[in-house]
């Protein structure tokens, strides 16, 4: 990714920003300009709140170039609390340990380079969910 | 609508060609399908084709074709559905035919992935994933399809083996298929010990990277016997859409774009399931066959791989899949894939397969081309007139 596009992203990759509908209430990520239930275009901007169960996963051995210098690492669909679901890298975690209707809760990592010397950009991951 | 035929078809072996690029690809498909129907010039050429401006520097297809196949078209542009693409350029040929636009056309499939060495090709691929929320998080487009396996085996308590039956038919096929990518068979024992690409797919489960080219030549049912005595009539060719990011869907392991295009395929032709007697299928990933083969209705959900037995799937069963080879061994060059599986499927119907691999008198054919994680279906119902 290069930077107009890591800019733009930064809400949604750093705090989780989606959006609710102003009409019906559904939130929604990634963010929409258009309800899907509703059809209203009264979109506000929404944070989630990082928590979530893992819905499904898989260890990546075969990773597109930006990613070769991380691999293996597991990728997982998440169930997050609000009912939306979000596709993330997993982190903190041995492959061997994750499993489905785990509890996992995001936080921010270095997500990939653009070469040695391009940008590097960060954003959400998800990791075990930690009590304190 | 006027009714549409198809009257001349060609295909490119599939490999790694290191000898041809995109337009040398094209050109001998679009030059040899004439060819087979014995036709100087047509109307219009459609072009399916995802990653030319990637892997080959090349947009502009329509007009780079055209020129270097020396035809004199009214029309020539292509169409894009990531891996379903050589279907829509398909699509566009029937209806620019049907609508009386023009009376004959070519659809021409071609991809040439092999031609970068510091990019890997599934950099390419994944572009079919949404970009800002699937890519570029590190989602291969093999682990895209990885999470649908992994969730499907969960559900409904799957072993990684039932899949393996898919595979072997399709290698079977294969051996007898001079455009395959592999004509060789494997064993279960071989799907077992294959390397994981994404964990729970391995290398097996997979399609491979490939290059290709295949077209057909399409005119109106009622001129067809001008340029053939085998026309294979089109009786449907429907799309179905879903969301392009997998977690958008209320229950991913139900494909509704392959639901709805299916449905719509059988409405429009007028048949039911039973009444298929070829199926091409999209079997880019063990995974993907199974759920498109329960979402278009032909098992219930859950149950599609105890359909992967040689007495339902093979060349003799109920319900022949795969039958040269599929997109796992004759090899799935994206956009030209859906063009493939519909120069097949003609030729099964045409009584011109390999003696081996030939289906026993086959009327009707069904070849399904899926874009994207099943983002964007196209069903085709090939008929023997």
């Amino acid at each position: 990714m290069d930077i107009p596009r890591v800019w733009r992203l930064i809400p949604q990759r750093y705090r989780l920003e989606g959006t609710q509908c102003s009409n019906c209430d559904a939130i929604q990520f990634p963010p929409m300009m258009i309800c899907p239930e509703c059809k209203s275009r009264n979109q506000k901007p929404y944070n989630l709140n990082g928590k979530g169960k893992v819905y499904s996963y898989s260890t990546v051995y075969a990773p597109l170039t930006q990613f070769e210098d991380m691999a293996p690492y597991v990728v997982a669909l998440i169930d997050l609390k609000e009912g939306t679901r979000i596709t993330a890298q997993l982190t903190d975690v041995a492959p061997a340990d994750v499993n489905i209707g785990m509890d996992v809760e995001m936080v921010i990592r270095k997500i990939s380079e653009r070469g040695s010397n391009g940008v590097i950009s960060y954003g959400y991951k998800f990791r075990p969910l930690i009590d304190f | 609508m006027r009714k549409v035929a198809i009257v001349g078809l060609a295909q490119v072996p599939v490999k790694e060609n290191w000898t041809n690029g995109l337009r040398e690809l094209a050109v001998t498909a679009v030059l040899d399908a004439m060819d087979d129907a014995d036709i100087k010039n047509v109307d219009a050429l459609y072009i399916g084709n995802m990653l030319g401006s990637n892997f080959s520097d090349q947009s502009n297809l329509g007009a780079l074709i055209s020129e270097n196949a020396a035809l004199d078209v009214n029309e020539a542009v292509t169409v894009e559905a990531a891996c379903g693409s050589g279907s829509a350029a398909f699509r566009q040929a029937v209806l620019a035919v049907a609508s009386g636009t023009v009376d004959t056309a070519i659809a021409v499939g071609v991809e040439k992935l092999t031609e970068y060495s510091e990019v890997s090709p599934a950099n390419g691929l994944a572009t079919a994933a949404d970009a800002d929320y699937e890519a570029a998080m590190g989602l291969s487009f093999v682990s895209i399809n990885a999470l649908l396996m992994r969730r499907y085996m969960h559900e409904y308590k799957c072993d990684k083996n039932n899949f393996a039956g898919f595979v072997i038919n399709a290698h079977k096929n294969a051996v007898h298929n001079k455009n395959a990518m592999f004509q060789s068979a494997i064993t279960e024992a071989n799907y077992n010990k294959a390397k994981m690409i994404a964990d729970p797919i391995n290398l097996l489960d997979s399609s491979p990277i490939s290059d290709g080219a295949a077209a057909v030549v399409i005119t109106t049912a009622d001129k067809a016997s001008q340029y053939t005595n085998k026309p294979v009539l089109v009786t449907a060719c429907e799309v179905g859409m879903d969301t392009i990011a997998l977690s958008r869907r209320a229950n991913p392991l139900r494909l509704k774009a392959v639901e709805n295009s299916t449905a719509r395929a059988f409405q429009v032709a007028g048949i039911k399931h039973q009444d298929i007697d070829v199926l091409e299928a999209h079997d880019a990933f063990s995974i993907m066959t199974t759920l498109a083969l329960e979402a278009a209705g032909f098992a219930e959900f859950g149950k599609a791989t105890q359909l992967a037995k040689e007495d339902i799937i093979g060349i003799n069963g109920r319900l022949p899949l795969s039958t040269f080879g599929g997109l796992k061994a004759r090899g799935h060059p994206v956009g030209a894939t859906g063009l493939y599986q519909i120069v097949e499927a003609t030729l099964q119907l045409r009584n011109e397969a390999p003696d081996a691999i030939q289906v026993p008198e086959p009327r009707r054919a069904m070849t399904q081309n899926i874009g994207g994680s099943a983002s964007f279906v196209i069903t085709n119902i090939l008929e023997r007139i």
